[in-house]
């Protein structure tokens, strides 16, 4: 019997990243620096890296590779740029709210680097098996992220209630995906595609795609799977939240797009409903769940929960503009999370975590730059025109017209005025009210991290505004990666 | 001689008790890493009558993953586990309330 080596170029970037990760394991235990200074840079730059071995090596059209568990394609390439643009963003916050915490430990790193390389494989995965590995990868480092600050009454707890209902998601998509095995005989996505689109009696391929389809919808945190998420946002690290609230988002939905487009797309017709009922209950329990909170990471995760019912409106679509109107959604909000996020990590210091939507109380009159930012993101997530949160919105809902699903849309446009009253809640904080009288100045939230992150975050919020203004490019690189 | 259905009716069993089991319990979480354990190998079984019945070896690789999996994820769920416990000093589910609302 004969062995033929598979030409491992195909994989290029996520070898790339695994053995640039083994390199930073190794530099870091060697490194003294108590900053890690080298460790955050050679993360950076292995990041950096990946982003464009994907887009110069993957961009074209589709090839499967290593025996069909694999695929090389432009909407891989473009998912993985951005999850490991968005990881790296992640980290650029994290430093200063690690260093003071006595946090700053070479793990971090390592854990959003497997984090990453199990996000890239997602983004390629064309078989069940891959897919999965890419998922497990993915969430085992984040379980540890998660409880990363040990001597935090929250952190626990929730990494707890995240590995939990965490690895009871990936069971029933397991499950699910035993069916689909048993109907097509195949682990291959390409298989599993022909099988569907010529079987008389579906009824096992729509069992399994059903579990599959709530184990996709818990790990995207969308209601009524969305219990870990409020819990999760608010007991993490303010930086691993951040990091929780991007880069997973986007592979989820490169899960979604590779199981349920790839492979069981000739049955989304009977799937529908189902995607529809997750949109409605993601809308409904997101926006009027979050008027409520005063905890401001976890209002943002009630907001993360409506805004995955607006990805699941492009989802239910089920045309080529649907997944591109989702696809665009995702990735522009991942960009407002950071900013909201990374506003968070900013204000923070030791003992004040300035979570709450009280401690934003006359940050205008203290710092206007920050302030701004707050305004630009969550304008952004309302949907003001002029913004990038508009065009997102606006593509979902017309690929959802087109698809003839009107109520559907109708009922998006009004879930997105209810959730403006809560932004702009935390915005009338921000630029009218008062600290409270006699409140010692020095417990008020107070910008402590270096000249470079503060420059990040107003990028960041910059970058909302610019893309709002021009979201052409974007818009045609998300179509573009789709086929369209 | 046993049926493919033989298996699938035993997956099913196992699956409802680990997800049951995960929701009912009220007490420790060990039970709950052990409920996960079962929706695993549930799954297995699945997987492995599915691969009998079709003659096709894939749903056995799977099976190896799956395992692997499974381990590397109690690993991580014992090492929270142990985290939980020195920070409030008892693992019962019922006191995993300091976040609400």
């Amino acid at each position: 019997m004969s062995f033929e080596t598979p030409d491992l170029s195909a994989a290029l970037p996520e070898l790339w990243l695994l053995v640039a990760t083994c390199g930073v394991l190794v530099v870091d235990l060697f490194s003294s620096d108590p900053r890690r200074t080298a460790t955050l840079y050679l993360t950076q730059g292995a990041l950096l890296v990946t982003a464009v071995l994907a887009l110069a090596t993957q961009w074209g059209p589709a090839e499967v590779a290593f025996s069909g568990h694999y695929v090389v394609d432009s909407l891989g390439a473009v998912l993985k740029a951005v999850v490991v643009l968005l990881s790296a963003l992640a980290l650029g916050y994290s430093r200063p709210y690690l260093g003071e915490r006595g946090l700053l430990q070479g793990e971090y790193y390592l854990l959003t680097l497997f984090a990453s390389l199990g996000m890239l494989v997602i983004a390629s995965g064309a078989s069940l098996l891959t897919l999965y590995l890419g998922l497990e990868l993915l969430s085992l480092s984040l379980y540890a992220l998660v409880g990363y600050h040990r001597d935090s009454a929250r952190g626990p707890e929730a990494a707890m209630k995240y590995f939990v209902l965490g690895a009871l998601a990936s069971g029933i998509l397991l499950y699910g995906m035993s069916m689909v095995y048993g109907a097509s005989a195949s682990l291959e996505l390409g298989v599993i595609a022909d099988v569907a689109a010529n079987h008389e009696d579906p009824l096992l391929l729509l069992f399994g795609a059903t579990f599959m389809l709530v184990g996709v919808a818990f790990k995207l945190g969308a209601a009524p799977f969305h219990a870990w998420v409020p819990d999760v946002y608010q007991g993490a690290p303010t930086p691993v939240t951040l990091l929780i609230s991007t880069a997973p988002k986007v592979a989820v939905v490169a899960l979604f797009l590779r199981l349920f487009v790839d492979g069981l797309g000739p049955l989304h017709a009977e799937l529908q409903a189902m995607l529809l009922l997750v949109a409605v209950a993601s809308l409904l329990v997101g926006n009027l769940v979050a008027i409520v909170q005063t905890n401001f990471k976890r209002m943002l995760a009630y907001s993360a929960i409506s805004h995955a019912g607006f990805i699941f409106v492009g989802f239910a679509a089920g045309t080529e503009a649907g997944h591109a109107a989702a696809l665009f959604y995702t990735i522009t909000y991942s960009i407002m999370a950071a900013g909201a996020f990374g506003l968070v990590t900013v204000l923070s210091r030791a003992g004040l975590e300035a979570e709450e939507i009280a401690d934003l109380r006359g940050l205008n009159e203290r710092h206007p730059v920050y302030a701004g930012v707050l305004l630009l993101v969550l304008l952004s997530m309302t949907g003001i025109p002029g913004t990038v949160g508009f065009y997102a919105k606006y593509l979902v809902v017309q690929a959802a017209v087109q698809a003839g699903l009107i109520p559907m849309a109708v009922f998006a446009v009004i879930a997105a005025v209810v959730g403006a009253f809560y932004y702009l809640r935390v915005l009338k904080v921000a630029y009218f009210d008062r600290p409270e009288v006699g409140q010692d100045p020095e417990a008020l939230p107070t910008p402590g991290a270096s000249a470079p992150i503060r420059s990040l975050l107003v990028i960041n919020g910059v970058a909302v505004l610019v893309l709002g203004v021009f979201p052409e490019r974007l818009i045609a690189l998300c179509r573009a990666a789709i086929g369209l | 001689m046993i049926e493919l259905s033989d298996f699938l009716i035993l997956g099913a069993l196992l699956f409802s008790l680990g997800v049951a089991g995960i929701f009912l319990n009220r007490k420790n979480v060990i039970l709950l890493l052990m409920c996960i354990e079962l929706i695993l190998l549930a799954v297995n079984v699945n997987f492995i009558g599915f691969s009998a019945a079709l003659d096709d070896i894939a749903g056995q690789i799977f099976v190896f993953f799956i395992l692997t999996v499974a381990a590397a994820e109690a690993a991580i769920g014992l090492a929270i586990v142990v985290v939980l416990f020195r920070s409030r000093g008892d693992i019962n589910v019922a006191s995993l309330d300091a976040m609400k609302g």
